[in-house]
């Protein structure tokens, strides 16, 4: 371990203009393109967009388990300080688990369908932190009592699909805390799961990260999940990051077309107004995609320079971030809703 | 967080928690592999053979290879339940002999491709690239041959006797299981369970044998067992063809072949071990169909 250590600072994660490409049939899918973010010392971020905005492959990166035709094509991936490109495979697997751990939208594709699940959550203990079976497994017990999971010593003999969904998870969460890590991964965790579990898995996942200290990254398309599980948000289209801030800020008081129509669309937001208002069109194809700002072609304010330009992340007062030219725009609308709700 | 918020009103019951454990799905395999009238026929006369095979020393007094010239060609009597051969030696004896060592090349000629195959399947499934390439090439080098030329040609290489049947078969039968374990392979890796275990840091060989094997092996299990019956025939061919064991062993392919000069005379020398070879095949084959039928996902 000691040999993967860098320079202490402020962020667990960093990540740099990041772009991950992906080879289809089609051509060369554009799937992550230049998206930079930091993640604070046992802060929590979120990643919302649409599907097919780049989100789950961002995670995916940074864990370094993309699927095979994927690639990271450029960009810095700093996880306490060091550069996860620049290590190889054995030292970044030292890493996966002790240092950073994933949690899976469907918990009852990610468990092993054929070994008991405290095997499971034993395993990483095992590998990472050289305990003993009996050891581990007396770890495994206690991390089922942790996450809530009734009569442990029973369960520690079941199988996955003898799991109702929201235990599963549990599991998985269990899974993830087995090795103490710095920051989990979540990809749209409660996504499979139903309202009111949904609710239950949001409290432990938070108040667990709380107790220990753990950072979060929570890619979703579930706007008030984030608003209760995150303190900044960065909202993807097309594979980038077009508006970045604090979660308040940016659900509340949106700077850029796009965020103003997912708050818009979602059911539930205290965003008053009378009816849901989908976005028009269709994402755009990551293969050629559009010219200029992304989301010009579905934009009731694109302008011609939108068509033209290039629209790089800039820095708003207030600590936060759009890719909007005319941002402004997007203020009046906001303010219009208000006024006539 | 429900879709729409509920205004404060009277405390309702907390939301009720929810079940642990689903129930067991129904008939599930242990409990039912009774209820399959082929997979219980197989096994009764499996059960039925071997027990005969491995009984065989308490069950006949008689020396398989003694030879006793003047008791030569008997027909069949209390003392000789199937007659003698033309050495003398007693027919029942050398059929219980004979199909014990039968049964324990086949166990181990289907045993030693089956954990090569795998071995070399998983590797070219789970790495792909110039390992798969390789491994597929030879893989199609030797699937190129029909399976008795290349298997008779590698014992007439080798010399006759237990281990050129063992090397023989296992250079040609892991294709087999190499294939099939690929495929298996291929389709589980893409699976969320295999990328949950890639992202808790464990190595390829721990993914491959903790995470991999056990989800695809009952293929194999499934395969082995249409596969002795193959392996135990081709025993008995190669015994037929004077390329077994070497006399004077009692093997079930050479008493065949042994009898065939009397065959007018005295019919039982070859009909009776060509029937057990017919039994004991038709035994494994019901076996094997019933595993298949409970071991095969989805059912």
């Amino acid at each position: 371990m000691g040999t993967v250590t860098g320079p202490v600072s402020a962020s667990i994660l960093e990540v740099r203009d990041l772009h991950v490409r992906i080879a289809s049939r089609r051509g060369i899918v554009r799937a992550v393109d230049g998206v930079s973010f930091d993640v604070p010392r046992g802060g929590a971020l979120g990643l919302v967009g649409e599907s097919g905005s780049g989100k789950s492959m961002t995670l995916r990166a940074i864990l370094g388990v993309l699927p095979a035709e994927a690639q990271v094509t450029s960009g810095e991936i700093r996880l306490d300080g060091v550069d996860l490109r620049q290590l190889r495979g054995s030292d970044i697997n030292r890493l996966r688990g002790p240092k950073m751990a994933m949690i899976f939208q469907e918990p009852m594709s990610a468990l092993n369908p054929v070994t008991r699940v405290g095997w499971q959550i034993a395993e990483g203990p095992q590998v990472h932190l050289g305990l003993s079976r009996r050891r581990a497994a007396e770890r495994a017990l206690e991390l089922m009592r942790r996450v809530g999971i009734p009569d442990p010593e029973r369960r520690f003999r079941a199988y996955p699909h003898e799991f109702s969904g929201g235990m599963r998870q549990r599991v998985m969460i269990a899974i993830a805390l087995s090795c103490d890590p710095e920051i989990i991964l979540c990809d749209e965790p409660t996504t499979a799961l139903d309202v009111t579990i949904q609710d239950q898995i949001l409290r432990l996942l938070t108040q667990l990260c709380r107790e220990s200290g753990v950072s979060l990254v929570f890619v979703t398309h579930d706007l008030p999940v984030v608003a209760q599980v995150c303190h900044d948000v960065a909202v993807m289209y097309g594979g980038q990051i077009v508006e970045r801030g604090e979660v308040r800020d940016v659900l509340l008081d949106p700077r850029h077309p796009y965020t103003l129509g997912l708050v818009r669309s979602a059911p539930d937001f205290e965003y008053v107004r009378e009816s849901l208002v989908p976005i028009p069109g269709s994402p755009p194809s990551l293969v050629s995609p559009p010219s200029g700002c992304r989301f010009h072609p579905r934009c009731a304010f694109a302008e011609d320079d939108c068509r033209t330009s290039q629209t790089p992340l800039r820095p708003l007062p207030g600590g936060r971030f759009t890719a909007c030219l005319h941002y402004e725009r997007t203020l009046e609308a906001v303010e219009a809703d208000r006024a006539c709700p | 967080m429900s879709a729409i918020e509920i205004p404060p009103g009277p405390p309702g019951p907390e939301p009720a928690s929810e079940p642990v454990l689903v129930v067991r799905a129904e008939g599930h395999a242990a409990s039912r592999w009774y209820r399959q009238p082929a997979l219980v026929a197989g096994l009764v006369i499996l059960a039925v053979v071997v027990g005969l095979a491995l009984a065989a020393p308490l069950i006949t007094s008689y020396n398989p290879i003694t030879q006793n010239l003047s008791e030569s060609l008997l027909g069949p009597s209390r003392q000789h339940l199937l007659g003698t051969d033309q050495l003398g030696r007693d027919t029942f004896t050398r059929l219980l002999y004979g199909l014990r060592l039968d049964l324990r090349i086949g166990f181990i000629a289907v045993l030693l491709p089956f954990c090569l195959g795998i071995v070399l399947g998983s590797l070219a499934g789970y790495f792909g690239g110039w390992m798969d390439t390789t491994i597929m090439r030879l893989v199609d080098v030797v699937v190129a041959f029909p399976f008795y030329v290349l298997i008779i040609a590698l014992v007439f290489v080798l010399g006759p006797g237990e281990r050129s049947i063992y090397l023989a078969i296992t250079l040609v039968g892991w294709v087999a299981y190499a294939r099939i374990i690929r495929g298996e392979i291929l389709v589980a890796k893409r699976q969320d369970y295999v990328t949950a275990a890639r992202s808790g840091g464990l190595s390829n060989v721990r993914i491959m044998r903790r995470h991999l094997l056990p989800n695809v092996i009952s293929q194999g299990y499934i395969y082995a067992m249409s596969d002795i019956v193959q392996v135990i025939l081709a025993i008995v061919t190669l015994g037929y063809l004077g390329l077994g064991i070497p006399p004077p062993t009692a093997d079930l392919g050479s008493m065949i072949n042994d009898g065939q000069n009397f065959l007018s005379t005295h019919w039982q020398l070859t009909t009776i071990p060509g029937l057990v070879v017919v039994v004991v095949g038709l035994g494994l084959s019901l076996t094997g169909d019933g595993l298949a039928d409970l071991l095969r996902p989805g059912q």
